[in-house]
Protein backbone atom coordinates (compact mmCIF):
# COMPACT_ATOMS: atom_id res chain seq x y z
CA UNK A 1 0.00 0.00 0.00
CA UNK A 2 1.30 3.43 -0.93
CA UNK A 3 2.33 5.61 2.01
CA UNK A 4 2.33 9.42 2.05
CA UNK A 5 2.49 11.85 4.99
CA UNK A 6 -0.58 14.04 5.41
CA UNK A 7 1.67 17.12 5.64
CA UNK A 8 2.93 16.42 2.12
CA UNK A 9 -0.63 16.30 0.80
CA UNK A 10 -1.36 19.56 2.61
CA UNK A 11 1.63 21.29 0.98
CA UNK A 12 0.54 20.25 -2.49
CA UNK A 13 -3.11 21.13 -1.90
CA UNK A 14 -2.12 24.60 -0.69
CA UNK A 15 -0.47 25.24 -4.06
CA UNK A 16 -3.66 24.17 -5.85
CA UNK A 17 -5.65 26.50 -3.62
CA UNK A 18 -3.24 29.33 -4.29
CA UNK A 19 -3.77 28.97 -8.02
CA UNK A 20 -7.54 29.35 -7.86
CA UNK A 21 -7.94 31.74 -4.93
CA UNK A 22 -5.74 34.80 -4.72
CA UNK A 23 -6.99 35.58 -1.22
CA UNK A 24 -5.08 32.61 0.17
CA UNK A 25 -2.01 33.66 2.15
CA UNK A 26 0.28 31.32 4.06
CA UNK A 27 2.18 32.05 7.25
CA UNK A 28 4.77 29.87 8.89
CA UNK A 29 7.09 30.07 11.90
CA UNK A 30 10.47 28.97 10.58
CA UNK A 31 9.28 25.46 9.74
CA UNK A 32 8.27 25.79 6.10
CA UNK A 33 10.40 22.86 5.01
CA UNK A 34 8.86 20.64 7.65
CA UNK A 35 5.25 21.78 7.43
CA UNK A 36 5.54 21.70 3.61
CA UNK A 37 4.33 25.27 3.19
CA UNK A 38 7.62 25.62 1.30
CA UNK A 39 5.73 24.41 -1.80
CA UNK A 40 3.40 27.42 -1.58
CA UNK A 41 6.33 29.73 -0.84
CA UNK A 42 8.02 28.65 -4.07
CA UNK A 43 4.86 29.08 -6.14
CA UNK A 44 3.56 32.29 -4.57
CA UNK A 45 6.42 34.07 -2.78
CA UNK A 46 4.49 37.33 -2.43
CA UNK A 47 1.72 35.57 -0.51
CA UNK A 48 3.99 33.66 1.85
CA UNK A 49 5.09 35.18 5.15
CA UNK A 50 7.68 33.69 7.45
CA UNK A 51 6.99 35.06 10.92
CA UNK A 52 10.08 33.56 12.51
CA UNK A 53 10.08 31.57 15.72
CA UNK A 54 7.25 33.59 17.20
CA UNK A 55 4.04 31.59 17.25
CA UNK A 56 1.97 34.05 19.24
CA UNK A 57 2.59 36.71 16.62
CA UNK A 58 2.04 34.11 13.89
CA UNK A 59 -1.54 33.61 15.05
CA UNK A 60 -2.15 37.29 15.75
CA UNK A 61 -0.87 38.29 12.33
CA UNK A 62 -3.07 35.63 10.72
CA UNK A 63 -6.02 37.17 12.58
CA UNK A 64 -5.14 40.58 11.12
CA UNK A 65 -4.97 39.13 7.62
CA UNK A 66 -8.39 37.56 8.08
CA UNK A 67 -9.85 40.80 9.44
CA UNK A 68 -8.66 42.45 6.20
CA UNK A 69 -10.41 39.84 4.02
CA UNK A 70 -7.64 37.32 3.37
CA UNK A 71 -7.82 33.57 4.00
CA UNK A 72 -4.65 32.86 5.98
CA UNK A 73 -3.31 29.36 6.54
CA UNK A 74 -1.02 29.48 9.58
CA UNK A 75 1.29 26.52 9.93
CA UNK A 76 3.70 25.29 12.55
CA UNK A 77 4.04 22.14 14.64
CA UNK A 78 0.85 21.19 16.48
CA UNK A 79 2.57 21.48 19.85
CA UNK A 80 3.38 25.16 19.29
CA UNK A 81 0.21 26.09 17.42
CA UNK A 82 -2.15 24.84 20.09
CA UNK A 83 0.10 25.19 23.11
CA UNK A 84 2.35 28.22 22.75
CA UNK A 85 -0.28 30.22 20.90
CA UNK A 86 -3.40 28.83 22.57
CA UNK A 87 -4.55 32.10 23.96
CA UNK A 88 -3.96 33.96 20.70
CA UNK A 89 -6.09 31.36 18.95
CA UNK A 90 -8.75 31.82 21.59
CA UNK A 91 -8.93 35.60 21.79
CA UNK A 92 -7.68 36.83 18.42
CA UNK A 93 -9.11 34.09 16.18
CA UNK A 94 -11.88 31.95 17.66
CA UNK A 95 -13.68 34.58 19.76
CA UNK A 96 -14.09 36.99 16.81
CA UNK A 97 -14.63 33.96 14.54
CA UNK A 98 -11.98 35.10 12.09
CA UNK A 99 -11.36 33.13 8.93
CA UNK A 100 -8.01 31.63 9.94
CA UNK A 101 -6.97 28.09 9.05
CA UNK A 102 -4.57 26.58 11.56
CA UNK A 103 -2.80 23.76 9.73
CA UNK A 104 -0.66 22.08 12.35
CA UNK A 105 1.80 19.37 11.44
CA UNK A 106 3.86 16.87 13.44
CA UNK A 107 0.88 16.05 15.63
CA UNK A 108 0.85 13.04 17.93
CA UNK A 109 3.53 10.60 19.03
CA UNK A 110 4.66 9.85 15.48
CA UNK A 111 6.76 13.02 15.43
CA UNK A 112 9.08 10.38 16.82
CA UNK A 113 12.67 11.04 17.80
CA UNK A 114 12.15 14.67 18.89
CA UNK A 115 10.43 13.28 21.95
CA UNK A 116 7.77 14.40 24.40
CA UNK A 117 8.53 18.13 24.16
CA UNK A 118 7.38 18.02 20.52
CA UNK A 119 4.63 15.41 20.68
CA UNK A 120 1.21 17.06 20.62
CA UNK A 121 -1.21 14.67 22.33
CA UNK A 122 -3.51 17.30 23.83
CA UNK A 123 -4.16 19.47 20.78
CA UNK A 124 -7.50 17.92 19.89
CA UNK A 125 -8.76 18.44 23.44
CA UNK A 126 -7.74 22.10 23.30
CA UNK A 127 -9.19 22.80 19.86
CA UNK A 128 -12.35 20.74 20.37
CA UNK A 129 -13.23 22.73 23.48
CA UNK A 130 -12.88 25.98 21.54
CA UNK A 131 -16.14 27.65 20.50
CA UNK A 132 -16.41 28.49 16.76
CA UNK A 133 -13.62 26.04 15.85
CA UNK A 134 -13.99 23.32 13.22
CA UNK A 135 -11.61 20.40 13.81
CA UNK A 136 -10.39 18.14 11.00
CA UNK A 137 -8.20 15.05 11.42
CA UNK A 138 -7.37 13.41 8.09
CA UNK A 139 -6.85 9.65 7.95
CA UNK A 140 -4.62 9.76 4.90
CA UNK A 141 -3.08 11.97 2.23
CA UNK A 142 -6.17 11.95 0.02
CA UNK A 143 -8.36 13.16 2.84
CA UNK A 144 -5.76 15.73 3.96
CA UNK A 145 -5.78 17.29 0.50
CA UNK A 146 -9.56 17.41 0.34
CA UNK A 147 -9.76 18.87 3.84
CA UNK A 148 -7.31 21.61 2.90
CA UNK A 149 -9.61 22.64 0.05
CA UNK A 150 -12.71 22.28 2.24
CA UNK A 151 -11.17 24.42 4.99
CA UNK A 152 -10.85 27.34 2.59
CA UNK A 153 -14.57 27.10 1.82
CA UNK A 154 -15.59 27.28 5.48
CA UNK A 155 -16.19 30.79 6.82
CA UNK A 156 -14.46 30.73 10.20
CA UNK A 157 -11.56 29.14 12.05
CA UNK A 158 -10.49 25.59 11.21
CA UNK A 159 -7.93 23.38 12.92
CA UNK A 160 -6.36 20.86 10.54
CA UNK A 161 -4.28 18.17 12.27
CA UNK A 162 -1.47 16.78 10.15
CA UNK A 163 1.25 14.23 10.74
CA UNK A 164 4.94 13.88 10.05
CA UNK A 165 5.15 10.18 9.18
CA UNK A 166 4.16 8.42 6.01
CA UNK A 167 0.81 6.71 6.38
CA UNK A 168 -1.12 4.31 4.10
CA UNK A 169 -3.34 5.86 1.45
CA UNK A 170 -6.84 4.61 2.23
CA UNK A 171 -9.01 6.67 -0.05
CA UNK A 172 -9.12 6.82 -3.83
CA UNK A 173 -9.08 10.18 -5.58
CA UNK A 174 -12.85 10.08 -6.08
CA UNK A 175 -13.46 10.11 -2.29
CA UNK A 176 -15.81 12.88 -1.42
CA UNK A 177 -15.02 14.47 1.95
CA UNK A 178 -18.00 16.16 3.57
CA UNK A 179 -17.21 18.30 6.62
CA UNK A 180 -19.04 17.01 9.68
CA UNK A 181 -19.69 13.56 8.20
CA UNK A 182 -18.07 10.33 9.32
CA UNK A 183 -17.36 7.74 6.67
CA UNK A 184 -17.86 4.01 7.05
CA UNK A 185 -14.80 2.20 5.70
CA UNK A 186 -15.88 -1.30 6.64
CA UNK A 187 -19.25 -2.75 7.50
CA UNK A 188 -19.69 -4.93 10.58
CA UNK A 189 -22.33 -5.91 13.09
CA UNK A 190 -20.70 -7.01 16.34
CA UNK A 191 -18.64 -3.99 17.27
CA UNK A 192 -17.77 -0.59 15.80
CA UNK A 193 -14.28 0.91 15.83
CA UNK A 194 -14.38 4.70 15.64
CA UNK A 195 -11.01 6.08 14.70
CA UNK A 196 -9.35 9.24 13.46
CA UNK A 197 -6.03 10.15 11.88
CA UNK A 198 -3.40 7.45 11.53
CA UNK A 199 -5.44 5.12 13.74
CA UNK A 200 -7.97 4.57 10.96
CA UNK A 201 -5.52 2.34 9.10
CA UNK A 202 -4.79 0.50 12.36
CA UNK A 203 -8.52 0.05 12.93
CA UNK A 204 -8.94 -1.48 9.47
CA UNK A 205 -6.06 -3.88 10.17
CA UNK A 206 -7.62 -4.79 13.51
CA UNK A 207 -10.95 -5.48 11.81
CA UNK A 208 -9.20 -7.86 9.39
CA UNK A 209 -7.73 -9.79 12.30
CA UNK A 210 -11.01 -9.87 14.17
CA UNK A 211 -12.77 -11.25 11.10
CA UNK A 212 -10.50 -14.30 11.31
CA UNK A 213 -11.80 -14.88 14.82
CA UNK A 214 -15.38 -14.57 13.73
CA UNK A 215 -15.95 -11.03 14.99
CA UNK A 216 -17.53 -8.62 12.56
CA UNK A 217 -16.16 -5.13 13.19
CA UNK A 218 -17.43 -1.96 11.57
CA UNK A 219 -14.86 0.79 11.03
CA UNK A 220 -15.75 4.49 10.96
CA UNK A 221 -13.41 7.34 10.17
CA UNK A 222 -14.45 10.24 12.41
CA UNK A 223 -12.39 12.75 10.49
CA UNK A 224 -14.35 15.80 11.56
CA UNK A 225 -14.01 15.92 15.32
CA UNK A 226 -16.07 19.09 15.46
CA UNK A 227 -18.86 19.38 14.53
CA UNK A 228 -19.17 15.73 15.50
CA UNK A 229 -21.31 13.36 13.42
CA UNK A 230 -23.44 12.25 16.37
CA UNK A 231 -25.93 10.56 14.07
CA UNK A 232 -23.29 8.19 12.68
CA UNK A 233 -21.98 7.46 16.17
CA UNK A 234 -25.43 6.67 17.55
CA UNK A 235 -26.26 4.53 14.53
CA UNK A 236 -23.09 2.52 15.11
CA UNK A 237 -23.94 2.19 18.81
CA UNK A 238 -27.49 0.98 18.13
CA UNK A 239 -26.50 -1.46 15.41
CA UNK A 240 -23.44 -3.02 17.03
CA UNK A 241 -23.85 -2.60 20.80
CA UNK A 242 -20.16 -2.05 21.63
CA UNK A 243 -17.70 0.63 20.57
CA UNK A 244 -13.96 1.17 20.59
CA UNK A 245 -12.38 4.54 19.84
CA UNK A 246 -8.82 4.88 18.56
CA UNK A 247 -6.79 8.08 18.34
CA UNK A 248 -3.18 9.22 18.40
CA UNK A 249 -4.01 11.58 21.25
CA UNK A 250 -4.71 11.51 24.95
CA UNK A 251 -7.81 9.53 25.89
CA UNK A 252 -8.77 12.71 27.76
CA UNK A 253 -10.52 15.32 25.66
CA UNK A 254 -10.18 13.94 22.14
CA UNK A 255 -12.20 11.50 20.05
CA UNK A 256 -12.71 9.01 22.89
CA UNK A 257 -14.09 11.70 25.15
CA UNK A 258 -16.28 13.13 22.40
CA UNK A 259 -17.81 9.72 21.68
CA UNK A 260 -18.25 8.97 25.40
CA UNK A 261 -20.16 12.24 25.82
CA UNK A 262 -22.52 11.41 22.99
CA UNK A 263 -23.11 7.86 24.21
CA UNK A 264 -23.62 8.81 27.85
CA UNK A 265 -26.32 11.32 27.01
CA UNK A 266 -28.08 9.43 24.24
CA UNK A 267 -27.32 5.74 24.05
CA UNK A 268 -25.30 4.29 26.93
CA UNK A 269 -23.12 1.68 25.27
CA UNK A 270 -20.03 -0.27 26.37
CA UNK A 271 -16.97 1.68 25.22
CA UNK A 272 -13.19 1.27 25.37
CA UNK A 273 -10.92 4.18 24.44
CA UNK A 274 -7.62 3.38 22.76
CA UNK A 275 -5.24 6.32 22.97
CA UNK A 276 -2.41 7.83 24.97
CA UNK A 277 -3.15 7.03 28.59
CA UNK A 278 -2.77 10.41 30.27
CA UNK A 279 0.98 10.50 29.87
CA UNK A 280 3.71 12.24 27.87
CA UNK A 281 5.61 10.38 25.16
CA UNK A 282 9.35 9.99 24.62
CA UNK A 283 11.95 9.71 21.85
CA UNK A 284 11.86 6.75 19.53
CA UNK A 285 10.89 5.64 16.05
CA UNK A 286 7.23 6.17 15.22
CA UNK A 287 6.34 2.44 15.06
CA UNK A 288 8.18 1.81 18.33
CA UNK A 289 6.23 4.59 20.03
CA UNK A 290 2.90 3.36 18.71
CA UNK A 291 3.71 -0.09 20.06
CA UNK A 292 4.92 1.12 23.45
CA UNK A 293 2.02 3.52 24.01
CA UNK A 294 -0.68 1.10 22.92
CA UNK A 295 -1.66 2.53 19.56
CA UNK A 296 -1.55 -0.40 17.13
CA UNK A 297 -4.02 -2.71 15.42
CA UNK A 298 -3.13 -5.28 18.05
CA UNK A 299 -4.14 -2.94 20.86
CA UNK A 300 -7.39 -2.12 19.12
CA UNK A 301 -8.10 -5.81 18.66
CA UNK A 302 -7.39 -6.46 22.32
CA UNK A 303 -9.76 -3.64 23.28
CA UNK A 304 -12.49 -5.15 21.11
CA UNK A 305 -11.99 -8.56 22.70
CA UNK A 306 -12.67 -7.11 26.15
CA UNK A 307 -16.12 -6.12 24.88
CA UNK A 308 -17.18 -9.23 22.94
CA UNK B 1 -2.07 80.18 20.00
CA UNK B 2 -2.79 77.73 22.77
CA UNK B 3 -3.66 74.13 21.97
CA UNK B 4 -7.17 74.69 23.33
CA UNK B 5 -7.82 77.66 21.09
CA UNK B 6 -6.16 76.25 17.99
CA UNK B 7 -8.04 72.96 18.36
CA UNK B 8 -11.21 74.32 19.95
CA UNK B 9 -13.58 71.94 18.19
CA UNK B 10 -11.48 68.88 19.02
CA UNK B 11 -11.24 70.10 22.62
CA UNK B 12 -15.03 70.39 22.76
CA UNK B 13 -15.32 66.81 21.49
CA UNK B 14 -12.68 65.45 23.85
CA UNK B 15 -14.56 67.10 26.72
CA UNK B 16 -17.74 65.30 25.72
CA UNK B 17 -15.86 62.00 25.39
CA UNK B 18 -14.41 62.40 28.90
CA UNK B 19 -17.81 63.14 30.37
CA UNK B 20 -19.30 60.16 28.53
CA UNK B 21 -16.54 57.92 29.90
CA UNK B 22 -17.40 58.97 33.46
CA UNK B 23 -21.13 58.63 32.91
CA UNK B 24 -20.98 55.21 31.27
CA UNK B 25 -18.55 53.80 33.84
CA UNK B 26 -20.71 55.08 36.70
CA UNK B 27 -23.77 53.47 35.11
CA UNK B 28 -21.90 50.21 34.55
CA UNK B 29 -20.43 50.36 38.04
CA UNK B 30 -17.37 48.58 36.71
CA UNK B 31 -14.63 49.24 34.19
CA UNK B 32 -11.43 51.19 33.71
CA UNK B 33 -11.49 55.00 33.93
CA UNK B 34 -7.79 55.81 34.36
CA UNK B 35 -6.44 54.40 31.13
CA UNK B 36 -9.51 55.57 29.21
CA UNK B 37 -9.09 59.20 30.28
CA UNK B 38 -5.36 59.19 29.47
CA UNK B 39 -6.01 58.34 25.81
CA UNK B 40 -8.86 60.76 24.99
CA UNK B 41 -6.86 63.25 22.92
CA UNK B 42 -5.19 60.47 20.93
CA UNK B 43 -8.51 58.91 19.91
CA UNK B 44 -10.14 62.30 19.32
CA UNK B 45 -7.29 63.35 17.04
CA UNK B 46 -7.42 60.08 15.10
CA UNK B 47 -11.19 59.75 14.68
CA UNK B 48 -12.07 63.43 14.18
CA UNK B 49 -9.22 64.56 11.98
CA UNK B 50 -6.59 62.04 11.02
CA UNK B 51 -8.24 58.82 9.92
CA UNK B 52 -9.99 58.17 6.64
CA UNK B 53 -13.16 56.54 7.89
CA UNK B 54 -16.87 56.59 7.13
CA UNK B 55 -19.21 55.83 10.04
CA UNK B 56 -21.98 55.07 7.52
CA UNK B 57 -19.77 52.44 5.90
CA UNK B 58 -17.65 50.93 8.67
CA UNK B 59 -16.26 48.12 6.51
CA UNK B 60 -15.17 50.33 3.60
CA UNK B 61 -12.10 48.40 2.38
CA UNK B 62 -9.83 51.42 1.92
CA UNK B 63 -10.46 52.86 5.39
CA UNK B 64 -7.76 53.51 7.94
CA UNK B 65 -7.92 51.09 10.87
CA UNK B 66 -7.58 51.65 14.60
CA UNK B 67 -6.87 48.81 17.03
CA UNK B 68 -7.26 49.36 20.74
CA UNK B 69 -4.65 46.86 21.85
CA UNK B 70 -5.15 47.92 25.48
CA UNK B 71 -8.71 46.64 25.29
CA UNK B 72 -9.61 47.66 28.84
CA UNK B 73 -9.70 51.20 27.46
CA UNK B 74 -13.01 50.20 25.84
CA UNK B 75 -14.88 53.21 27.31
CA UNK B 76 -12.75 55.75 25.42
CA UNK B 77 -13.17 53.76 22.21
CA UNK B 78 -16.95 53.43 22.62
CA UNK B 79 -17.40 57.08 23.57
CA UNK B 80 -15.33 58.14 20.55
CA UNK B 81 -17.16 55.83 18.13
CA UNK B 82 -20.52 57.05 19.42
CA UNK B 83 -19.45 60.68 19.12
CA UNK B 84 -18.39 59.96 15.55
CA UNK B 85 -21.75 58.39 14.76
CA UNK B 86 -20.92 54.69 14.52
CA UNK B 87 -23.79 53.93 16.93
CA UNK B 88 -26.21 55.93 19.09
CA UNK B 89 -24.68 57.76 22.02
CA UNK B 90 -27.49 56.59 24.35
CA UNK B 91 -26.18 53.07 23.93
CA UNK B 92 -23.10 53.98 25.97
CA UNK B 93 -25.24 53.49 29.07
CA UNK B 94 -25.49 49.76 28.28
CA UNK B 95 -21.74 49.25 28.80
CA UNK B 96 -20.96 45.90 30.44
CA UNK B 97 -24.64 45.04 30.86
CA UNK B 98 -26.22 41.77 29.84
CA UNK B 99 -27.24 41.63 26.15
CA UNK B 100 -25.34 44.83 25.33
CA UNK B 101 -23.11 45.14 22.29
CA UNK B 102 -20.71 47.10 24.46
CA UNK B 103 -18.79 44.30 26.09
CA UNK B 104 -16.31 45.02 28.89
CA UNK B 105 -13.61 44.64 26.27
CA UNK B 106 -14.22 45.43 22.57
CA UNK B 107 -15.90 42.81 20.37
CA UNK B 108 -15.35 43.48 16.64
CA UNK B 109 -18.28 41.29 15.67
CA UNK B 110 -20.73 43.27 17.78
CA UNK B 111 -19.78 46.93 17.50
CA UNK B 112 -19.55 48.88 14.23
CA UNK B 113 -16.17 50.57 14.00
CA UNK B 114 -14.34 48.16 16.29
CA UNK B 115 -11.62 46.68 14.08
CA UNK B 116 -10.29 43.96 16.38
CA UNK B 117 -11.51 42.10 19.43
CA UNK B 118 -9.05 42.85 22.20
CA UNK B 119 -8.81 42.65 25.95
CA UNK B 120 -6.15 40.05 26.49
CA UNK B 121 -3.12 42.33 26.46
CA UNK B 122 -0.37 42.18 23.88
CA UNK B 123 -2.35 40.97 20.87
CA UNK B 124 -3.32 44.14 18.97
CA UNK B 125 0.00 44.92 17.32
CA UNK B 126 0.12 41.46 15.74
CA UNK B 127 -3.28 42.04 14.17
CA UNK B 128 -2.03 45.37 12.86
CA UNK B 129 0.90 43.59 11.20
CA UNK B 130 -1.52 41.24 9.42
CA UNK B 131 -3.81 44.08 8.32
CA UNK B 132 -0.91 46.14 7.02
CA UNK B 133 0.55 43.19 5.09
CA UNK B 134 -2.89 42.52 3.60
CA UNK B 135 -3.17 46.18 2.60
CA UNK B 136 0.18 45.97 0.85
CA UNK B 137 -0.91 42.85 -1.07
CA UNK B 138 -4.09 44.64 -2.14
CA UNK B 139 -2.20 47.77 -3.19
CA UNK B 140 -4.12 49.86 -0.72
CA UNK B 141 -2.36 52.53 1.27
CA UNK B 142 -4.55 52.52 4.34
CA UNK B 143 -2.87 53.03 7.67
CA UNK B 144 -3.26 50.86 10.75
CA UNK B 145 -3.16 52.75 14.03
CA UNK B 146 -2.68 50.95 17.32
CA UNK B 147 -2.91 52.08 20.92
CA UNK B 148 -0.75 50.18 23.38
CA UNK B 149 -0.48 50.58 27.14
CA UNK B 150 2.86 51.04 28.85
CA UNK B 151 2.09 48.12 31.16
CA UNK B 152 0.91 46.09 28.18
CA UNK B 153 4.35 46.13 26.56
CA UNK B 154 5.49 43.78 29.30
CA UNK B 155 3.80 41.08 27.19
CA UNK B 156 6.33 39.22 25.02
CA UNK B 157 4.03 39.07 22.02
CA UNK B 158 4.30 42.85 21.65
CA UNK B 159 8.00 42.43 20.89
CA UNK B 160 7.40 39.57 18.49
CA UNK B 161 5.03 41.87 16.61
CA UNK B 162 7.42 44.83 16.86
CA UNK B 163 10.13 42.69 15.27
CA UNK B 164 7.78 41.60 12.48
CA UNK B 165 6.53 45.13 11.73
CA UNK B 166 10.11 46.34 11.28
CA UNK B 167 11.17 43.21 9.37
CA UNK B 168 8.38 43.70 6.86
CA UNK B 169 9.06 47.47 6.72
CA UNK B 170 5.47 48.32 7.61
CA UNK B 171 5.46 52.11 7.45
CA UNK B 172 1.66 52.03 7.42
CA UNK B 173 1.67 50.79 11.02
CA UNK B 174 1.58 53.75 13.37
CA UNK B 175 1.33 52.93 17.05
CA UNK B 176 0.75 55.10 20.08
CA UNK B 177 2.06 54.13 23.48
CA UNK B 178 -0.11 55.53 26.25
CA UNK B 179 2.76 56.28 28.61
CA UNK B 180 0.89 57.06 31.81
CA UNK B 181 3.38 55.25 34.00
CA UNK B 182 0.89 53.21 36.01
CA UNK B 183 -0.45 49.67 35.98
CA UNK B 184 -2.67 47.73 38.39
CA UNK B 185 0.01 46.92 40.95
CA UNK B 186 1.68 50.34 40.88
CA UNK B 187 4.21 52.30 38.85
CA UNK B 188 5.37 50.42 35.74
CA UNK B 189 8.96 51.16 36.67
CA UNK B 190 8.43 49.45 40.02
CA UNK B 191 6.27 46.51 38.91
CA UNK B 192 8.41 45.48 35.90
CA UNK B 193 10.14 48.32 34.20
CA UNK B 194 9.66 48.44 30.44
CA UNK B 195 12.05 51.41 30.15
CA UNK B 196 13.76 52.81 28.21
CA UNK B 197 10.90 52.43 25.76
CA UNK B 198 12.19 54.83 23.11
CA UNK B 199 15.54 53.04 22.89
CA UNK B 200 13.88 49.63 22.86
CA UNK B 201 11.62 50.45 19.92
CA UNK B 202 14.49 52.17 18.09
CA UNK B 203 16.59 49.06 18.59
CA UNK B 204 13.72 47.01 17.15
CA UNK B 205 13.89 49.11 13.99
CA UNK B 206 11.07 51.56 14.61
CA UNK B 207 10.90 55.29 14.07
CA UNK B 208 10.12 56.80 17.47
CA UNK B 209 8.47 60.11 18.38
CA UNK B 210 8.00 61.36 21.94
CA UNK B 211 5.17 63.79 22.61
CA UNK B 212 2.78 65.19 25.17
CA UNK B 213 -0.20 62.91 24.59
CA UNK B 214 -2.71 65.55 25.64
CA UNK B 215 -1.53 68.15 23.12
CA UNK B 216 -3.36 68.00 19.80
CA UNK B 217 -0.62 70.04 18.20
CA UNK B 218 2.04 67.52 19.23
CA UNK B 219 -0.11 64.54 18.25
CA UNK B 220 -0.63 65.91 14.73
CA UNK B 221 3.01 66.92 14.39
CA UNK B 222 4.04 63.35 15.27
CA UNK B 223 1.50 61.93 12.81
CA UNK B 224 2.84 64.19 10.07
CA UNK B 225 6.35 62.92 10.74
CA UNK B 226 5.11 59.33 10.74
CA UNK B 227 3.65 59.86 7.29
CA UNK B 228 7.05 60.99 6.00
CA UNK B 229 8.85 57.94 7.39
CA UNK B 230 9.39 55.26 4.77
CA UNK B 231 10.06 51.57 5.34
CA UNK B 232 9.73 51.76 9.12
CA UNK B 233 6.79 51.52 11.50
CA UNK B 234 6.35 54.47 13.85
CA UNK B 235 5.92 54.38 17.62
CA UNK B 236 4.59 57.59 19.13
CA UNK B 237 5.36 57.51 22.82
CA UNK B 238 2.71 59.76 24.29
CA UNK B 239 3.39 61.09 27.77
CA UNK B 240 0.01 61.03 29.43
CA UNK B 241 -1.64 61.36 32.80
CA UNK B 242 -3.71 58.42 33.95
CA UNK B 243 -7.17 59.71 34.90
CA UNK B 244 -6.53 62.97 32.99
CA UNK B 245 -9.12 65.67 33.58
CA UNK B 246 -10.53 64.45 36.89
CA UNK B 247 -8.46 65.84 39.74
CA UNK B 248 -8.94 63.01 42.18
CA UNK B 249 -8.23 60.35 39.54
CA UNK B 250 -5.10 61.86 38.03
CA UNK B 251 -2.00 59.74 38.61
CA UNK B 252 -3.86 57.59 41.14
CA UNK B 253 -3.32 53.89 40.52
CA UNK B 254 -6.55 53.09 42.42
CA UNK B 255 -8.51 54.52 39.50
CA UNK B 256 -7.18 51.94 37.04
CA UNK B 257 -10.18 49.71 37.51
CA UNK B 258 -12.63 51.26 39.95
CA UNK B 259 -15.63 53.46 39.25
CA UNK B 260 -16.86 56.69 40.86
CA UNK B 261 -19.80 56.90 43.25
CA UNK B 262 -22.61 59.44 42.83
CA UNK B 263 -20.80 62.22 44.63
CA UNK B 264 -17.57 61.60 42.72
CA UNK B 265 -19.44 61.55 39.40
CA UNK B 266 -20.87 65.01 40.18
CA UNK B 267 -17.45 66.38 40.97
CA UNK B 268 -15.84 64.73 37.94
CA UNK B 269 -18.47 66.06 35.54
CA UNK B 270 -18.24 69.52 37.08
CA UNK B 271 -14.49 69.54 36.61
CA UNK B 272 -14.83 68.29 33.06
CA UNK B 273 -17.36 71.03 32.27
CA UNK B 274 -14.58 73.54 32.96
CA UNK B 275 -12.56 71.74 30.32
CA UNK B 276 -9.32 73.58 30.79
CA UNK B 277 -6.74 70.87 30.59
Amino acid sequence: MEKIATRNAYGKALVELGKVNENIVVLDADLAKSTKTIDFKKSFPARFFDMGIAEQNLMGTAAGFAAAGKIPFASTFAIFATGRAFEQIRNSIAYPRLNVKIAATHAGLTVGEDGASHQAVLDLALMRAMPNMTVFVPADATEAAKMTLAAAEIEGPVYLRLGRSNVPVLYAEDYSFVPGKASVLRQGKDVAILACGIMVAEALAAAEELEKEGISARVLNISTLKPLDTEAILKAARETKALVTAEEHSIIGGLGSAVAEVLAENEPTPLVRVGVKDTFGESGKAPELLEKYGLTAGHIKAAVLTLT
Amino acid sequence: MSDNVEFGELRRISGQIRRDIITMLAEANSGHPGGSLSAVEILTALYFQEMKIDPANPSWPARDRFILSKGHGAPVLYATLAAKGFFPREELLTLRKINSRLQGHPDMKKVPGVEMSTGSLGQGLSAAVGMALAGRLDNRDYRVFVLLGDGEVQEGQVWEAAMAAAHYRLDRVIAFLDHNGLQIDGKTTEVMSPEPLDEKFKAFGWHVEKINGHSFREIFAALDKADEVKDKPTMIIAETVKGKGVSFMENQVEWHGSTPNEEQVKQALAELEQEVL
